[in-house]
């Protein structure tokens, strides 16, 4: 019953972006629709890093690190396996959707592994030694690729065919993915799990005391969070043809950063809201020309001048639209008075 | 476990439980923080179900030898016995997870969530479905959830929070916030319970409550409870046994009456010094 109600509810929604992607690629022009693209992925990357840098409160500026690792891992995996599963399958959407799909997982696997591997020794600090920690462990990563011959070093990795990686990034896998991600970090944060991981925030000595595992729960927070980095980045890669060492600098990381504190810190929808802005705000002030990055700057500050804790806070969606609900029939019985 | 199983468990409490192999035994415990020595030597055992007080003038090392059994400082000297095992050295989470809880003199609740979602947090341990569980939603998350909540709330109701389950913690006043300690200092299945000046800024009607519920989780749910207490009221109506130590030695321990005249408390309360005094 429980499993034929999700089952059909998983059905509408790939039917519904199904609908909307064939809309998309009739009606606007590639040049929103890339917008739009990039609006999904920046989801996928505030909602994993508000999941570590939100919810548990352990800073990281190195998660471009670990979108790297999905990026390439999801393009050269990719790449290997494309020829077997087309031979098996017959060339055709099957075999690519198949191939794009197994790419992204093992994209999102390696980057985990390296989200634990990173995460294991540092997350022991707290504070600014934590950030500083991520923020070497992400450039050391960027490097590795800068210099790793067999992934095209500082030119980048483009695949096998001339015409780079396949274009397999499109509307459909893009929001399928974020919302999947979105939902299992949205279960995960709302159960015993999640609770944890705010109480090692809110006081981690008390949370020791209470028998929570600090250490390996904020690991763990730590690879969910970079796994979900890297099928960010494997959508990345596959959207641009190819992928370059210097897509994932340290500003990169920053931006992640924005998006979840222009979001709110702790809130999922928060950080929903924050990838969309940064994708969306620069374009619109396109016509602004050398003067949007000037805008752009102010338009942070007011916002945090305006709403320091961000657009949601700590708060969801939900409890925004329920104080709504209950506030307008007390509001209602202030004017019967 | 629900209460009531609990309450069946714990034998029969009052009579039953005294005089037994103690609970917690502590062996010529040190600490030494640079060139303050904290605690000095200090040996004591608590029977198993009795409700033991630790008190002090302020700055006797009453909280340090807290600290030192639950693990948040590793003793420099000395060990900590609990139930027969040594846990002396080890991480705050496992001597935890040994059921042994506490709460804190300068409250430490995880004041941005809900007053429920507080007490639910010490029981992770009691949680098993798998992360994977949580993130699809299986029926045995589920069904774990649905019983740390029931019991979260039992216990809410034991410290009479029960209508404050979705407050926001930080928001509670302050008795109520040290009765959420407790509160969720329960939910950990305790043996022995340490708690670390309880009554501090509650008034006499809140700290009389207070009184009734520390009896309560002895008699009725079988715990072994040790107690840093200044308001001396409180200490000398539950306690069987005062613990009494002064710049991190022990002074003198026994019934509240005695300690109560004894000279070496006197002096340590009163300010004399003990050269004056002989």
């Amino acid at each position: 019953m429980r499993l034929a109600r999700r089952l059909a509810v998983v059905v509408a929604l790939g039917l519904t972006l199904y609908g909307v992607q064939l809309l998309l690629s009739g009606g606007v022009i590639e040049y929103v629709q890339r917008i739009i693209l990039l609006a999904g992925i920046n989801i996928i990357l505030a909602v994993g890093l508000n999941l570590i840098s939100g919810t548990t409160g352990q800073f990281s500026i190195g998660h471009a690190g670990f979108m790297a690792v999905g990026a390439y891992g999801a393009a050269f995996f990719g790449t290997q396996l494309a020829p077997g599963i087309a031979g098996a399958l017959g060339a055709g959407a099957a075999a690519d959707a198949l191939t794009f799909n197994l790419a992204l997982v093992i994209g999102a696997v390696l980057a985990g592994l390296a989200g634990l591997l990173v995460g294991a020794p540092s997350l022991r600090l707290r504070g600014d030694y934590l950030a500083v920690v991520t923020l070497g462990f992400g450039e050391i990563i960027r490097i590795l690729f800068n210099n790793a011959q067999f992934l095209g070093a500082a030119t980048g990795y483009f695949g096998d065919s001339p015409a780079g990686l396949p274009p397999y990034t499109n509307f459909f896998w893009v929001y399928a993915w974020a919302i999947a991600i979105v939902v299992m970090i949205r279960n995960l944060t709302f159960s015993q799990t999640g609770r944890s991981l705010s109480a090692i925030r809110e006081d981690e000595i008390a949370a020791e005391a209470m028998a929570t595992p600090t250490t390996r729960l904020k690991v763990l927070a730590f690879s969910l969070s970079a796994a979900a980095a890297g099928v960010a980045g494997g959508l990345f890669a596959h959207m641009q043809s190819g992928v370059r060492p210097e897509d994932f600098r340290f500003d990169k990381s920053i931006d992640m950063i924005v998006m979840i504190i222009i979001g709110g810190l702790g809130s999922i929808s928060g950080a929903v809201v924050g990838g969309i802005f940064l994708a969306v705000s620069l374009e619109l002030m396109r016509d602004l020309q050398q003067y949007r990055l000037v805008l752009y700057a102010l338009l942070l500050i007011v916002i945090m001048l305006v709403r320091p804790a961000g657009l949601f806070g700590s708060r969801e969606l939900s409890d925004v639209l329920r104080a709504r609900f209950s506030r307008a029939p007390s509001a209602g019985s202030g004017v019967a008075k | 476990m629900t209460l009531q199983e609990r309450e069946s468990s714990a034998g029969s409490p009052i009579t039953g439980g005294r005089n037994k192999n103690p609970i917690l035994r502590l062996e010529k415990l040190d600490k030494i923080f640079g060139g303050l020595h904290a605690v000095k030597q200090v040996s004591l055992e608590v029977p198993e179900q009795a409700i033991f007080g630790l008190i002090g003038p302020n700055g006797a090392g009453k909280t340090t030898l807290f600290n030192v059994i639950t693990g948040v400082y590793k003793p420099d000297g000395g060990r900590v016995w609990f139930d027969g095992v040594d846990i002396s050295g080890e991480p705050p989470a496992r001597i935890a997870a040994r059921c042994v809880a506490r709460t804190f003199q300068n409250i430490r609740l995880f004041r941005a969530m809900t007053v429920e979602e507080n007490v639910m947090v010490a029981g992770h341990h009691l949680h098993q479905s798998s992360v994977l569980a949580a993130m699809f939603r299986t029926r045995a998350h589920a069904e774990d959830e649905a019983r740390l909540t029931k019991r979260a709330r039992e216990l809410l109701d034991v410290m009479g929070l029960g209508e404050h389950a979705r407050a926001v913690a930080g928001s509670l006043p302050y008795g109520s916030q040290r009765r959420l300690e407790i509160a969720r200092a329960l939910m950990l299945k305790p043996k022995l319970l340490l708690l670390d000046e309880p009554a501090a800024g509650m008034n006499s009607q809140e700290a009389g409550e207070l009184q009734r519920q520390i009896r309560f989780l002895r008699d009725q749910m079988g715990l072994t409870i040790v107690l840093v207490e200044h308001n001396m009221a409180v200490v000398m109506s539950v306690c069987e046994t005062v613990h009494v130590v002064d710049h991190g030695e022990t002074i003198a321990e026994g019934s509240p009456e005695r300690v109560k005249k004894d000279p070496a408390v006197l002096a340590a309360y009163l300010g004399k010094s003990s050269e004056a005094g002989s």
